[in-house]
């Protein structure tokens, strides 16, 4: 009997709809966040989680629709992510039925608005979104920094710095996403999740690189990670999250069975 | 006419038990009306009542006393079924070690603890706090929430504090995460639960739609 490493579909949503491709054969809309949502949920999945990448404000009012949708009808926890800049956004996804926000370039900008949010809603429910890219030159030790907007803008912050200060400040998991490997399918960045995981006591959500069952498992084993997030081997049905479990069982990974 | 009253005592995300619990009412074809309030008037009229919490125990106990929350649930837990989740669990007990030290509701005997800074598992192997995610839950007694789920479920946690008790015999369910820690308390009228059912699909729904139509014995 022991805790089950999670593995955690990510929908990308752009006003309300499921962006990056869903290729589900036998759903009715695959653009349809709450039907893609429901799907994940039945096959077994642990958790959801929902990243907003709308632009604009009217794309956000849909979101807060959306994820009221999603509440609904899914009972497994949902992290929502994307623009989440002030107490009043975090009230308003938790309104709408999210469990957990997760917060990046605000965090940055901003890192006492980390311990307000977790001051004021608890640290269950703020998830620190961070986006790594290696910095260190082959033969160096290991170093990575801390990119913004999408990998794009370079703070000079040292990623595993940042990551305990933000746990110091209340966040109760960490969302890893490494910058080299994101849609690369090369797997894991596991020398930064392996350090991350433990220099933090909260859990650690590996994110980025996902091309093969076996990349889940090196990142539970080898990363050290609590749990896994993916999205293209799961949209484009490469692999159910059925079939990912059973493989992690295998090699002696707890999972939860449905 | 099934009301269900969830609590609101201000303090974080009620939505996602009470839209649990729509649904589960819905499946059962039941007529069911969830309110999620403060007011001691219609938590009085209701035929069931939701006692949830998250967050840190020192704000959630200062708003229940604020908002004379205890007495509400004190009144409750006299005539009906009551479901305390998470928080409201460990407010029903009688101190806290969170926030060096909260006296809480002391409707139940026993302590809330911290898993501690070193938790380890069997092996030695480092354990994670908070204690996050699907952990199995062992029935420990035969109860009429328990019905058709499965021994050894999987239920949704997220906390860094557990209630330990001295009365076993209040301890129906049963996790393990370092060491044998409680899971659900039940008592008469009364179950409570460390994880959150509205969280933990088939088996938390399962749980919540025996908690509509529990007529509060054993």
């Amino acid at each position: 009997m022991a805790l089950a490493k999670r593995i955690i579909p990510c929908l990308d949503c752009d006003h309300g709809r499921v962006v990056k491709g869903v290729k589900f054969v036998d759903i009715r809309d695959a653009g349809d966040p709450v039907e893609v949502a429901k799907r994940y949920c039945d096959a077994g999945a642990d958790e959801i989680t929902f990243l907003d990448i709308s632009a604009s404000h009217e794309g956000r009012a849909t979101t807060i629709h959306t994820v009221q949708a999603i509440a609904g009808q899914v009972f497994i926890p949902l992290t929502v992510g994307g623009g989440i800049r002030s107490l009043e956004d975090i009230r308003s996804m938790l309104n709408a039925g999210a469990d957990k926000v997760a917060i990046n370039t605000a965090a940055v900008e901003n890192p006492e608005f980390v311990r307000a949010a977790a001051q004021r809603f608890g640290s269950q429910c703020i998830v620190v979104s961070v986006d790594a890219k290696q910095v260190s030159a082959q033969g160096e030790p290991l170093k990575w920094e801390i990119f913004t907007h999408g990998g794009r803008n370079p703070t000079s912050l040292d990623a595993i710095e940042w990551i305990a200060r933000m746990v110091a400040y209340g966040a109760g998991e960490i969302l890893l996403t490494s910058m080299d490997r994101d849609g690369t399918k090369t797997g894991f960045d596991l020398a930064l999740n392996k350090t991350a995981s433990n220099a933090v006591q909260v859990p650690i959500i590996a994110s980025g690189g996902v091309g093969t069952l076996q990349h889940l498992v090196d990142g539970i084993l080898e990363g050290e990670a609590d749990a896994v997030l993916a999205a293209s081997i799961f949209h484009f049905q490469e692999f159910t999250i059925g079939q990912a479990k059973t493989y992690m069982a295998e090699r002696g990974i707890e999972v939860r069975v449905t | 006419m099934n009301k269900i009253a969830v609590i609101d005592y201000g303090m974080g995300n009620l939505h996602s038990v009470a839209k649990a619990v729509e649904y589960v009412g819905r499946e059962l074809s039941e007529d069911i009306d969830v309110v999620v309030t403060a007011d001691a008037a219609k938590i009085a009229a209701a035929d069931r009542v939701i006692f949830p919490g998250v967050g840190a125990i020192r704000d959630c106990m200062a708003e229940i006393n604020r908002l004379n929350v205890g007495q509400i649930v004190a009144d409750a837990m006299k005539s009906k079924p009551v479901l305390a989740i998470c928080v409201g669990m460990q407010a029903l007990m009688t101190r806290s070690e969170e926030n060096d030290g909260v006296d809480c509701l002391d409707f139940m005997p026993g302590d809330v603890r911290y898993f501690g800074s070193d938790l380890r598992d069997e092996s030695g192997g480092r354990l994670k706090v908070p204690h996050m995610g699907w952990n199995q839950v062992k029935q420990t007694g035969s109860h009429p929430l328990w019905r058709d789920v499965p021994d050894n479920s999987r239920f949704y946690f997220v906390h860094s504090y557990y209630v330990q008790t001295e009365n076993q015999e209040l301890v129906t369910g049963v996790t393990n995460y370092g060491a044998e820690i409680v899971a659900a308390l039940a008592d008469d009228n009364i179950f409570a639960t460390q994880f959150h059912p509205e969280k933990s699909q088939t088996a938390g729904l399962t749980l919540l739609r025996n908690f509509l139509q529990w007529d509060g014995t054993t």
